[in-house]
C-alpha cells in the first residue's frame, strides 16, 4: 500500500517554502493559501489533519485502526508519513514516546475512540511523568452523539485531562488542522509533554479547503528562555564561594539539547557531576568528574556526594522522590541553585535558594558569563574520587553458579558502540541496565522513569529503531514479567524487519517485587513467582524472530554476538540467578547517604 | 567494573559520616531544634482564563489531583469577550500557595494569575431563607446589615446580603434567632483596588480602554521572590 502512495508523493518536501507557509501568507495570498501545497488537496477535516502533521515534519506515526479514526487513516493513504501499525495501542504510545526521545521531535500515536483511546492512556501517562513530547490523535464518535454513551464512546479529553499538558476536542474542519499543529508545537515547547486531539468522525469527514499553517505554540504558552539578571548574579556568587559544589543533571538537560553546554560548564569549573536517571547520558559516565546517577539504586559515590555537597546545582530536574529519598535528609547542607524551564518545579519538592527559570542551555550560558572564577573545590573533588574507590559497583561471579545479570549488561556494552540505544522494562533488570552500562551519549538511555511502566521496553525499542541512525544498535533489556506485558509487539518488529535485540534477564520472578518481599515482607512471595513463562526463545521463533536461550557464562558472548549480528529482531532469554538483588539501595524515605549495600543493611 | 566474590564493598551505613542539617517537609533547610509545623494562611487568588468548555474542569481537576485546599471558587465574565475571571480562596502553606499560582499558570486556558492582598476589594453574597413568623424583626435585622428582602411569603422570608466574609458571618448569626431554613452562598469575588490590574498585565476590552491610560504592574501579583514574575506561562 505504501509503494503506490509514495510514488505519487515522492517529490513533496516539508522544507520547501510553499503557498501554505503562514509566514508568507498575507491577506492577498489567501487565494494561494487554499491551494494544495502537497500532492493532494485539503478537502476535509482528515486531509487537513494529515497536512498539519506534514507541515510539522512528521515522518512516522504509530497506531491501530478503528471506526472513528478511519477517515484519518484514509487520508494517510496519500501521505508520505510512514504509519507503523502496532499490535496494541499501548505499544503505539510507548513506541511514539521512545521515537520522540531518540529523535528529539514529538512522536505521534493514533487510536480509535473508546478502547483505542483508553489503551493509549498508559503511554500518555508515562510521557507526562517523563516530560516526553508525544502527540496523540484519537477518533471520537460523531459530535451529535457525544454524551449519549454511543458505541465506543469514551470521554477521552476527560480521561486524559490530568495526564496531558493540554488536550483538545476538534469541533470544526476549518480549524482542525491548526489545532493539530498547535498540539504538536505545544508538546515540544518549553517543558515537553504529551498533548492529545480528539477527532469526532463527522468533523474528520466535514468538507473544508482551509490549509493549516505551520505548527504554532499558543500565544500565552511561550516559555521563558533566559533567567533574570539578579537571579543569575546571586546563583553565580553561590557557585563561586562553594567548597563542595555538585552539578545534578536531569532529563531536562537532554531535552533542552544542552548537553554540550552542560559538559563544558562542568569541565570549565571542574565541578563533579551526578545525574538523575532520566539525565543518564547527559554527561559521559567514563569522565573522571562523573559520579553516575543518584537516588534509590544510584551509585554509592553519587549518593555520598549529594548528601555532603554544600552547593547543589540542579539543572532540568524535578527532585523526584526516588532521587531525593527522605526530603528531611536530602542534601541537608546544600544551598540549592535550581535551573528549570518550568517555574512550578522551583521549590515544589526542594526549596531553591537560587531559582533560575529558563532554558537550560541559555541559563548555563548566562551563568558562565557571570561567574568570575571557579569554586575552590580541589579537596572536594578528591573526596569524590575517594568515594568512587570506596564504593565500587561490582558483583560476584562464580562460573558454576547461575548467571549474574550485571555480567550480561556489561557483555552487551562491550560488544556494542557508544551510540547504542538501550531501552528497558521496569524492575531489577532496568536498574542493572542503568548501573552496569556506561552511558556516554544523550538519547541512548530510553526508559520509563516517573511512571515505571512494565512493558515499555519492546515497543520503545521499536519506536527507537525508527528514530535511530542506521549505524546505531538498539538493545532492549527486559524482565520476564515486563516482556510478557507487551511481547505481541514482536510481530511488528518481525513484519518491519527491525534490527533490534531483546535481552530478557529472566529470573522467573517479578524480581523487584520479590526483592522487596524478601526485605520487607518476611520473604512471603505472594504473586511474584513467574515460573510459568513460555519459552521465550521458541516463542520468538514462532513470531518469526530469532531466539536463543542462555543459561551459562560461556554461552553469553557467542549469543550476544550472534544476536547483534542478526539483521532483524532477536530475543535472548537469559536465565539468570533468581536470587540476584539490586544494590546499592536507599529505602523509601531514607537518607541517600545511608544507602544499603546488601539486604542486611536495610 | 571489577568483579569480586562478595558483592558490594564499602563502609556500612553506620560508619559513614552524615551531616546534621535538616529540611522540613517543604524541602526548606531548617534548624531541627526549632522545627515547627508549617503554618497555613488563606489566600485570595484571581485567575483570568479563556472561557472555553472544560476550563472549570481543568481548574477543579488540578486542585483535586494536587490536593490543594480550596475553600471557594467563583467564576464570571470580564470586560473582554471570551475571557472569564475565576476567583479562588485557598488555605495553604506559603509554598503551597506558590504552587497553586504556578500550577494554575501552566494550564493553557489560564491567561494570568494574581494573588490579591489585604487592600483588594472583595465581596460575597448570601441568600438566607428564614422563618416568616416575625416579619418586622426580620426586616429590622435585614436593614441593619444593609440587606435586601427578595421574597416575603406567608411562612418564609428570603433576604440577600452582600459584603465581606466576616460581615456576612455576623449577619447570619443575627438571623439565627428566626430559624434559618436554607442558605445559598457564593465565595468571595474580588478586584484589585484602584488602577492596579487584578491579574498581572490584565487589560480591559478595547472599548473600555478609550481615553483610559493603560496600567501595568501594581501591588497585585508582583512578588517578593524573583522567580514569580516569570511564573505565568505554560510549560
Ligand atoms: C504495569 C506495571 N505493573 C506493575 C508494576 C509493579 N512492578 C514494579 S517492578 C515489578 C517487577 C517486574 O518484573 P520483571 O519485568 O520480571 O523485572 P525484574 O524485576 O524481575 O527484573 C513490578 C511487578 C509496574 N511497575 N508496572
Ligand atoms: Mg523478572
Amino acid at each position: 500500500m505504501k509503494e503506490s502512495a509514495s510514488q505519487t508523493t515522492a517529490d513533496h518536501s516539508h522544507d520547501e517554502p510553499s503557498a501554505a507557509d503562514p509566514a508568507e501568507t498575507t491577506p492577498e495570498a489567501d487565494e494561494e493559501r487554499t491551494k494544495p501545497a502537497g500532492p493532494t488537496p485539503v478537502t476535509d477535516g482528515s486531509t487537513s489533519v494529515v497536512r498539519a502533521l506534514e507541515n510539522a515534519g512528521v515522518q512516522h506515526a504509530f497506531g491501530v485502526q478503528g471506526g472513528a479514526i478511519m477517515p484519518i487513516y484514509d487520508a494517510l493513504w496519500d501521505s508520505d508519513i510512514e504509519h507503523i501499525t502496532m499490535a496494541h495501542e499501548q505499544g503505539a504510545s510507548h513506541a511514539a514516546d521512545a521515537y520522540g526521545v531518540v529523535a528529539g521531535t514529538p512522536g505521534v500515536a493514533l487510536a480509535t475512540s473508546g478502547p483505542g483511546a483508553t489503551n493509549l492512556v498508559t503511554g500518555i501517562a508515562d510521557a507526562n511523568m517523563d516530560s516526553d513530547a508525544l502527540l496523540s490523535l484519537t477518533g471520537q464518535v460523531p459530535s451529535h452523539m457525544v454524551g449519549s454513551d454511543a458505541f465506543q464512546e469514551t470521554d477521552t479529553t476527560g480521561v486524559t485531562m490530568p495526564i496531558t499538558k493540554h488536550n483538545y476536542f476538534a469541533n470544526s474542519a476549518d480549524t482542525i488542522g491548526d489545532t493539530v499543529g498547535e498540539a504538536f508545537a505545544l508538546a515540544e515547547s518549553g517543558r515537553p509533554g504529551p498533548t492529545l486531539v480528539d477527532l469526532p468522525k463527522d468533523v474528520s469527514f466535514e468538507e473544508t479547503d482551509v490549509e493549516p499553517g505551520e505548527p504554532t505554540v499558543p500565544q500565552n504558552a511561550e516559555p521563558p528562555t533566559t533567567a533574570d539578571a539578579a537571579s543569575i548574579m546571586a546563583a553565580a556568587r553561590a557557585i563561586e564561594r562553594a567548597e563542595k559544589p555538585l552539578l545534578l543533571f536531569g532529563g531536562g538537560v537532554i531535552k533542552a539539547n544542552a548537553c554540550e553546554t552542560a559538559r563544558a560548564f562542568a569541565r570549565d569549573l571542574e565541578i563533579p557531576v551526578v545525574t538523575t536517571m532520566p539525565g543518564i547520558g547527559s554527561f559521559p559516565e567514563d569522565d573522571e568528574l562523573c559520579l553516575s546517577w543518584a537516588g534509590m539504586h544510584g551509585t554509592g559515590y553519587a549518593n555520598m556526594a549529594i548528601t555532603h555537597t554544600d552547593c547543589l546545582i540542579g539543572v532540568g530536574t524535578r527532585f523526584d522522590d526516588r532521587l531525593t529519598g527522605g526530603i528531611d535528609t536530602f542534601a541537608p547542607e546544600a544551598e540549592v541553585v535550581h535551573i528549570d524551564i518550568d517555574p512550578a518545579e522551583i521549590s515544589k519538592n526542594i526549596h531553591a535558594d537560587y531559582p533560575c527559570i529558563g532554558d537550560a542551555e541559555l541559563v548555563l550560558n548566562q551563568l558562565t558569563a557571570e561567574i568570575d572564577h571557579a569554586p575552590d573545590a580541589r579537596e572536594w573533588r578528591e573526596q569524590c574520587q575517594t568515594w568512587k574507590t570506596e564504593y565500587p559497583m561490582d558483583y560476584p561471579v562464580d562460573e558454576d553458579a547461575p548467571l549474574r545479570p550485571e555480567f550480561i549488561v556489561e557483555a552487551f556494552d562491550e560488544a556494542t558502540d557508544d551510540n547504542t540505544i538501550v531501552t528497558t522494562g521496569v524492575g531489577q533488570h532496568q536498574m542493572w541496565a542503568a548501573q552496569y552500562w556506561t552511558y556516554t551519549e544523550p538519547r541512548t538511555w530510553v526508559s520509563s522513569h516517573g511512571l515505571g511502566t512494565m512493558g515499555y521496553g519492546l515497543p520503545a525499542a521499536i519506536g527507537a529503531r525508527f528514530a535511530a541512525d542506521d549505524d546505531q544498535d538498539v538493545v532492549c533489556f527486559d524482565g520476564d514479567g515486563s516482556f510478557l506485558m507487551t511481547l505481541q509487539e514482536l510481530s511488528v518488529a518481525v513484519r518491519e524487519d527491525l534490527d533490534i535485540t531483546v535481552a530478557i534477564l529472566n529470573n522467573e520472578y517479578v524480581g523487584m517485587v520479590r526483592q522487596w518481599q524478601d526485605a520487607f515482607f518476611d520473604g512471603r512471595h505472594m504473586a511474584s513467582e513467574y515460573n510459568w513463562m513460555p519459552e521465550f526463545d521458541k516463542m520468538a521463533q514462532a513470531f518469526g524472530a530469532q531466539g536463543w536461550r542462555v543459561d551459562n557464562y560461556d554461552e553469553v558472548a557467542p549469543a550476544v554476538e550472534e544476536a547483534l549480528a542478526y539483521d532483524g529482531p532477536s530475543v535472548i532469554d537469559f536465565h539468570i540467578d533468581p536470587e540476584a538483588n539490586v544494590y546499592p539501595m536507599v529505602a523509601s524515605g531514607a537518607p541517600n547517604g545511608q544507602f544499603a549495600l546488601s539486604e542486611e543493611q536495610l | 567494573m571489577t568483579q569480586n566474590e562478595q558483592g558490594l564493598q564499602g563502609p556500612p551505613p553506620e560508619e559513614r559520616p552524615h551531616p546534621d542539617g535538616r529540611r522540613n517537609s517543604q524541602g526548606i533547610r531548617i534548624d531541627p531544634a526549632v522545627e515547627a509545623e508549617p503554618r497555613t494562611r488563606t489566600a485570595l487568588v484571581s485567575a483570568l482564563v479563556e472561557h472555553e468548555p472544560g476550563v472549570l474542569a481543568r481548574v477543579s481537576g488540578l486542585f483535586s489531583r494536587r490536593q490543594f485546599n480550596i475553600e471557594s471558587l467563583t467564576v464570571g465574565p470580564t470586560t473582554v469577550e471570551g475571557n472569564a475571571r475565576i476567583t479562588l480562596v485557598v488555605e495553604e502553606t506559603e509554598p503551597g500557595i506558590d504552587q497553586v499560582k504556578k500550577q494554575l499558570g501552566k494550564l493553557k486556558p489560564v491567561l494570568s494569575v494574581g494573588e490579591l492582598g489585604d487592600r483588594a476589594i472583595r465581596s460575597e453574597l448570601v441568600l438566607l431563607k428564614v422563618n416568616g413568623d416575625e416579619p418586622d424583626k426580620v426586616h429590622a435585622v435585614t436593614q441593619m446589615y444593609d440587606g435586601e428582602t427578595l421574597d416575603a411569603g406567608p411562612r418564609t422570608i428570603t433576604v440577600q446580603l452582600t459584603g465581606t466574609h466576616d460581615s456576612i458571618e455576623d449577619a447570619i448569626d443575627a438571623f439565627r434567632q428566626f430559624g434559618i431554613i436554607e442558605i445559598a452562598r457564593t465565595g468571595p469575588t474580588a478586584l484589585a483596588r484602584g488602577d492596579t490590574p487584578t491579574t498581572p498585565g490584565e487589560k480591559p476590552a478595547a472599548e473600555a480602554t478609550l481615553g483610559v491610560p493603560a496600567t501595568d504592574g501594581g501591588d497585585t501579583a508582583e512578588s517578593t521572590v524573583a522567580d514569580e514574575t516569570q511564573a505565568e506561562t505554560t510549560n
